[in-house]
């Protein structure tokens, strides 16, 4: 069974430019597939390509089993014949157009009687009841987003497609609205592909991640496995962490969230209503080493876990320890100190992580 | 005054607007947002009629219409009448030479209008012609208006071009602004004054009124 969309494409620029779109995403139904890099990477061109506002110079885009684009057969769905539902990045709400008119825009095909009741749904399940006679200008940002969303959703697209959704906003909105809009995602039941440069938007909201770069497709695959095994250097700098793991708060206690990740016990600053299932990220250099294992008493703080050295790679005046203390965890500390400590493969140690140091992205 | 020649020069205006209005929203579409190479060929000859001398555009549309270019042989087969020195060779006239006049504010409203509207219509399935009528024409309305009104004033205020094609025969193709040369050249100076100081008036308030509606866009001045 082929996988439900897959696209493998590429787009050239007029001034020798090309980007390689390559990836699935195996099933319908609810997923959120992130297109994960820097600015200039080309994620937007591929979820343009996807939408069909980009031509497919070489390779084809599926979907369902129908065939959007393909090069060689010459074949170039438009836009309005793939049923999707498209987010840009800058929202693009109609300016001489209501709230309830951009809402409607493309219910053309139903009564006014229809139109009406989805629009009446739409207002209900984005909050934005009492704003319907509203100009898109007299909106604020999140409110504006909203109704993007809604008018995205109307016409109940097969996929949808989202750029950069929450990056126009101001911080504290993105971070109230990024919890919503897994949420509201997972309601509809459909394949999201989501574009975004933010690491905890992308571990937040995605279920499966496409690293890009440079215009191609460096590595994609589960969220988990991509951020647990890098396939190389450049994709580790691009995820801008050494450890992501899953994990599930066991108990809060004065301000201290207890998570059980893998067979481990860590503490970390409870950062408040996060829900149970958390991906907690972690820094390299936030890792120390220490000889001797068990764990310690003298400071409540700190993590202290006994670990097991799997490898150590050298990187320039760094040392990169691959550590199992139950799940797998990376550390980054200076030669000198691995040279002191007499490390090697296969030692027993003891990891010290700073409570404050961890970085907890909820991901219910 | 010669209320003839008024009547005449605004129902030429009027039938060119319109026709200009017709011709020009597909031409200045495509002239917007084609990406073909050969674009600027037909962007230089439509703005030919601005820097044309009149006299050079109605020798040769004088010459197209001739009874012997296919043209005028075509038109005395359908309607059994000459198009030189006729109503109809005029407003034939009147178009062309009043183009660019009602392409080019189109076509640069509609390049202004925002990539993202349009793609964000073409993914709610709105065909582009369906997008051409809900998002990009009520968005460019200044750009349509200008339109109109200048092809209009510009129309009234023709010259070289009439006298070349329609030549001065009252109730045909004598328009005012031939009335006024009539008169002037009578040394009939009053009812000259009289037109001169209409025409000035209209166009004013015409150009004022534009002008007036298009200051909530809030762009910078452009006559075009």
């Amino acid at each position: 069974m082929d996988a439900h969309l897959i696209c493998d494409a590429d787009h050239r620029y007029g001034d020798g430019t090309t980007i390689e779109a390559r990836f699935e995403i195996p099933q319908p139904g609810f997923s959120v597939t992130v297109l994960f890099g820097p600015s200039g990477s080309g994620k937007t061109t591929a979820l343009r390509l996807l939408a069909g506002l980009e031509r497919t110079d070489r390779g084809s885009i599926r979907f369902g089993g129908a065939t959007w684009s393909d090069a060689t057969r010459g074949i170039h769905c438009s836009p309005q014949h793939r049923d999707l539902g498209f987010l840009p990045q800058a929202y693009s709400l109609f300016p001489h157009f209501s709230v309830t008119e951009n809402l409607g825009y493309g219910l053309g095909a139903q009564t006014p009687r229809e139109r009406n009741a989805r629009v009446a749904e739409l207002l209900h399940l984005l909050d934005l009841k009492g704003l319907a006679d509203r100009r898109p200008s007299e909106l604020s940002g999140g409110q504006q987003q909203r109704v993007a969303l809604g008018r995205a959703l109307a016409r109940r697209p097969r996929l949808l497609l989202l750029d950069e959704p929450l990056s126009a906003l101001d911080r504290p909105s993105q971070l109230r609205l990024r919890k919503d809009l897994r949420a509201l995602l997972r309601t509809l039941d459909i394949p999201t592909v989501l574009v975004t440069h933010d690491r905890a938007e992308a571990l937040q909201l995605g279920d499966r991640l496409v690293v890009m770069d440079q215009g191609r497709v460096c590595q994609s695959g589960d969220i988990q496995q991509v951020f647990d095994r890098p396939s190389d250097p450049a994709v580790a700098a691009i995820l801008g962490v050494e450890t992501v793991v899953r994990g599930q708060i066991e108990s809060i206690a004065e301000g201290m969230a207890t998570i059980a990740v893998g067979s481990a016990r860590i503490l970390a600053a409870d950062p408040g209503s996060l829900g149970w299932q958390v991906f907690v990220c972690i820094r390299g250099e936030d890792v120390a080493v220490e000889r001797g294992g068990g764990s310690g008493t003298e400071s409540t703080a700190r993590n202290r876990l006994p670990a097991r050295i799997t490898a150590l790679h050298s990187e320039g005046p760094l040392v990169r320890i691959s550590l199992d203390c139950g799940f797998p965890l990376e550390s980054l500390v200076t030669r000198q100190a691995c040279v002191d400590l007499s490390l090697s493969e296969g030692d027993q140690v003891c990891a010290i992580l700073k409570a404050a140091a961890l970085h907890l992205i909820p991901h219910d | 005054m010669d209320w003839q020649a008024i009547r005449l020069s605004l129902g030429l205006a009027a039938l060119t607007t319109a026709s200009l209005l017709i011709l020009g929203l597909p031409l200045a579409y495509w002239l917007a947002f084609s990406r073909r190479r050969w674009k600027f060929l037909v962007e230089a000859v439509v703005a030919m009629p601005l820097v044309l001398p009149p006299t050079v555009l109605g020798f040769y549309l004088l010459l197209a219409m001739g009874p012997r270019s296919p043209l005028g042989r075509a038109w005395e087969g359908l309607f059994g009448s000459t198009l030189p020195f006729s109503f109809e060779g005029l407003l034939i006239a009147s178009v062309l030479y009043s183009l660019p006049f009602m392409i080019q504010p189109l076509a640069a409203a509609f390049a202004s209008v925002d990539r993202g509207l349009i793609e964000a219509s073409w993914c709610l399935g709105e065909s582009r012609f369906r997008t051409f009528l809900r998002v990009i024409a009520p968005l460019s309305w200044a750009g349509i208006l200008t339109g109109v009104v200048l092809s209009f004033a510009h129309t009234l205020g023709e010259f070289g071009v009439v006298l070349m094609v329609g030549g001065n025969l009252p109730g045909r193709t004598r328009t005012v602004s031939i009335a006024i040369y009539d008169q002037v050249q009578a040394m009939d100076y009053g009812p000259a004054a009289r037109t001169a100081a209409l025409l000035l008036t209209v166009s004013f308030l015409v150009l004022t009124f534009t002008y007036a509606l298009r200051r909530q866009q809030r762009k910078p001045w452009t006559l075009i």
